[in-house]
């Protein structure tokens, strides 16, 4: 997730973005199909299950796009990247979109020249102890062993919080989450710190998930979303409209099960008419049809619906919505308006 | 009393005693071995508990191992808090662990085709003395058939690959009894400028013969790291003997080329170049151009172990006394002709060892490839096994799966070396 991009910086900041700039809607129309780059699997987010099928909550924003663009959910080529390999992919038009849980911060924006579209999901880094170790707050870790992944912005983060609440700490450096999730467990450290949501998916694979607790502090924000290149400013507004039309729908009450319903003529809800093109022409603004949205939502479903089939309470990796509910229900999921 | 009974010689022989308990079969061994002394009984009784605690601690693990089970949470659930393995990824997650994720289920047979083939393949090459030559013939056909099999499409890209071939190899002979190395370019380029001719020929035949195709990106698991094994050993062989050849060449431009090939490649790092291959390339090809993402890996995995194989063939010439080279010339061999029957058989003797080391460290390196996002086994488990909700938290069963495999393979070709070496042994150490 963060990653050090030491290479891919190096490597796009050497060497301008070459590929060609406009009309990255045509070369998807022209092509058919959608590339998308993913992880090559995260738990939840993105994996291919047994029949080889991509599945996961950044995967649907890709099917989204697909559906909305080429009327098509299935018509998406999935480019696995790793985390060295994802910002070079994106700047040399390897693929359209990049939906890959990646961090938006200043210098991914500006220096590599991507436009983040919007955040499909608010992290923050947590801490994972055993309830055996009977710590209730972060704050209490003093001179704790933590292990944390090397050369990732979470190894900063900690640093920072620990200093600020002027207590101390001795890591123990891990090179993957996998590794963190054995040295954790073997008792090599008190306490293992990475993204809340890897946490979750951490705990939710250990074999007593009950005996761990992830604390209540979140030291640092990690608003993940997916991201497009600089210079065409259409493409971007299709893939964030696409995602505002998620979030939107769930606010609104359209879900995959009644969109088709309400889509088919207008209804009492301006706003619902606009999003689903019975009323006023929002497609054609985006140089898409009236029903992309409609589209869209059939395909995946709403927001919630994404996030309750992949990482919802009811999966294996059992995520509560917190900051990522709605704005109404005490989240900060805000879609500006369509209108 | 007789004369007899006074007699103190022995008239006939006692029966031949049994040796002592002590000094017979597999006491005797152990006392010679494992018991000569206080500190070797000592290091024996502790190596025996060690041993017997590292069975007992693992032996439950296999023995209470679950091998059909939907999810590691149902496997955790029948083994009921036992220790146990949880088998059932390998079985369930089989396929991909050989093919990849994407390649058609039902074409399975394709690739599994071709590795049967392989060994009826290479066993021409490799037991040379004990199968008639005429077997090479299918060595020869064999990577055109294996392409086919795998990639699949028209048949007329492998026969009109071969013909390339063949042209090329037609003119070389025409020309060599001008001169060698005239042959060997205008041999290359005849091959070159069929290919490229082809390109507009083969139109017609595309539906002939024609399998579904299978793009490069839909590879995966261990077919992938056999792939790039075989092909890039058998193609960096020849290229590091023409490497090890041409550095020791008295023509300078040749000599240079080799030795600043050969000490560019030994000084960057394999991950490097492969990340060249994936990432840097892009930028340098016109935009919307597909070069084929296994055939760059290919590539650069080559010429990485060409350099190498280079520099352990230039030990063995090294190795040879500098007599051998005279007495070829004495002989009046030309060049080609001493190298062929003289120096490079002895040459290549004494570096088999050393070819070996880096075919076996090159086969576990094409699982670096996992690190630009291609899905050779490690890649496989490290993404789409481990992180689907399933087997999130399975490692000791499919990372030592794919030890078992890459240990099989690995083993295999070192004790086909060994039984080489002794199979060369003309000297009487």
């Amino acid at each position: 997730m963060k990653r050090t991009v030491f290479l891919g910086t190096l490597t796009v900041a050497g060497l301008a973005a070459g590929a060609s700039a406009a009309a990255t809607l045509d070369d998807v129309k022209a092509r058919g199909k959608l590339n998308c780059g993913v992880t090559t699997g995260l738990v939840g987010f993105a994996a291919p299950d047994a029949n080889g099928v991509w599945e996961g909550f950044d995967v649907a924003v890709c099917r989204a796009v697909a559906a909305a663009v080429l009327g098509d959910a299935s018509a998406v080529e999935f480019v696995p990247t790793t985390g060295k390999t994802r910002f070079t992919a994106l700047a040399s038009g390897e693929i359209d979109m990049l939906a890959r849980n990646t961090t938006w911060t200043f210098s991914r924006d500006t220096d590599l020249k991507f436009d983040f579209v919007g955040v499909n999901y608010y992290d923050g880094q947590g801490f994972l102890v055993p309830k055996s170790l009977g710590v209730s707050s972060a704050k209490e870790l003093d001179g704790a062993t933590v292990c944390i992944q090397t050369g990732t912005t979470t190894e900063l983060n900690l640093a920072d919080f620990f200093r600020a609440n002027n207590i101390s700490y001795e890591p123990v450096p891990i090179e993957t989450n996998a590794e963190g999730q054995q040295q954790y467990l073997a008792g090599a450290c008190d306490t293992y710190t990475t993204d809340a949501s890897g946490l979750a998916s951490t705990r939710a694979a250990f074999e007593n998930p009950g005996d761990h607790v992830i604390l209540p502090e979140i030291i640092s924000k990690e608003p993940l979303g997916p991201l497009v290149r600089h210079g065409d400013n259409d493409w971007g507004d299709i893939v964030r409209w696409t995602l505002n039309a998620l979030i939107s729908a769930e606010e609104l009450g359209v879900t995959s099960a009644n969109v088709a319903e309400l889509g088919s003529a207008p209804g009492g809800n301006p706003e619902i008419n606009r999003l689903l093109g019975t009323e006023g022409d929002l497609g054609a603004m985006v140089g898409l049809d009236n029903d992309w949205a409609k589209r869209a939502i059939a395909a995946v479903g709403n927001y919630g619906e994404v996030f309750e089939k992949n990482i919802g309470e009811k999966t294996p990796i059992g995520l509560a919505r917190g900051l990522n509910a709605q704005w109404t229900d005490g989240g900060i999921l805000y879609s500006p308006p369509f209108r | 009393m007789s004369r007899e009974q006074l007699s103190f010689v022995r008239s006939h022989m006692l029966p031949e005693a049994p040796p002592p308990t002590a000094e017979t079969g597999a006491i005797k061994w152990l006392r010679e071995n494992l018991f000569s002394s206080p500190a070797n009984t000592l290091l024996t009784l502790v190596s025996a508990y060690v041993i017997f605690k590292i069975v007992m601690g693992a032996a439950p693990w296999f023995i209470n191992g679950i091998w059909d089970s939907p999810s590691l949470t149902a496997c955790r659930e029948i083994l009921g808090g036992k220790v146990g393995g949880c088998f059932a990824v390998l079985t369930e997650r089989w396929n991909q662990l050989l093919f990849g994720f994407k390649y058609p289920p039902e074409l399975y047979w394709r690739p599994t085709l071709a590795f049967v083939l392989l060994f009826v393949a290479v066993a021409p090459v490799l037991f040379i003395k004990y199968l008639p030559r005429k077997l090479l013939v299918f060595t020869g056909l064999y990577p055109f058939i294996a392409f086919w099999l795998i990639w699949g499409g028209p048949i007329a890209t492998p026969v009109f690959a071969l013909l390339g071939v063949l042209v090329g190899i037609f003119v070389y002979f025409r020309l060599l009894r001008t001169s060698a190395g005239v042959a060997v370019i205008a041999g290359f380029l005849a091959a070159l400028v069929f290919w490229i001719l082809s390109g507009y020929l083969k139109a017609p035949f595309d539906g002939f013969l024609a399998m579904e195709a299978v793009a490069s990106r839909d590879m995966g698991g261990f077919m992938i790291n056999l792939m790039l094994g075989v092909v890039c050993v058998s193609l960096s062989l020849p290229i590091g003997i023409l490497l090890a050849l041409g550095r020791q060449s008295s023509m300078p431009i040749i000599k240079w080329i080799c030795v600043v090939f050969i000490e560019f490649i030994r000084g960057v790092p394999l991950i490097t170049l492969l990340f060249v291959a994936n990432v840097v390339l892009a930028y340098f090809l016109p935009p919307g151009t597909n070069f084929d993402l296994i055939l760059r890996v290919i590539i650069m995995i080559t010429m990485f172990s060409s350099a190498y194989i280079a520099e352990v063939i230039r030990g063995g010439l090294a190795a040879l006394p500098r007599g051998q080279y005279e007495a070829a010339d004495s002989l009046g061999l030309d060049y080609a002709q001493s190298m062929q029957l003289i120096i490079l058989p002895q040459a290549l003797k004494i570096s088999i060892p050393g070819i070996v080391n880096v075919a076996v460290g090159l086969f576990k390196d094409t699982t670096l490839v996992s690190v630009i996002s291609m899905f050779d086994i490690v890649g496989m488990i490290r993404g789409p096994i481990l992180a689907s909700p399933e087997w999130n938290g399975v490692y000791w069963e499919v990372f030592g799966f794919a030890c078992v495999l890459f240990f099989i393979t690995c083993y295999g070709i070192s004790q086909y070396s060994q039984w080489l070496e002794r199979q060369l042994q003309t000297d009487h150490r």
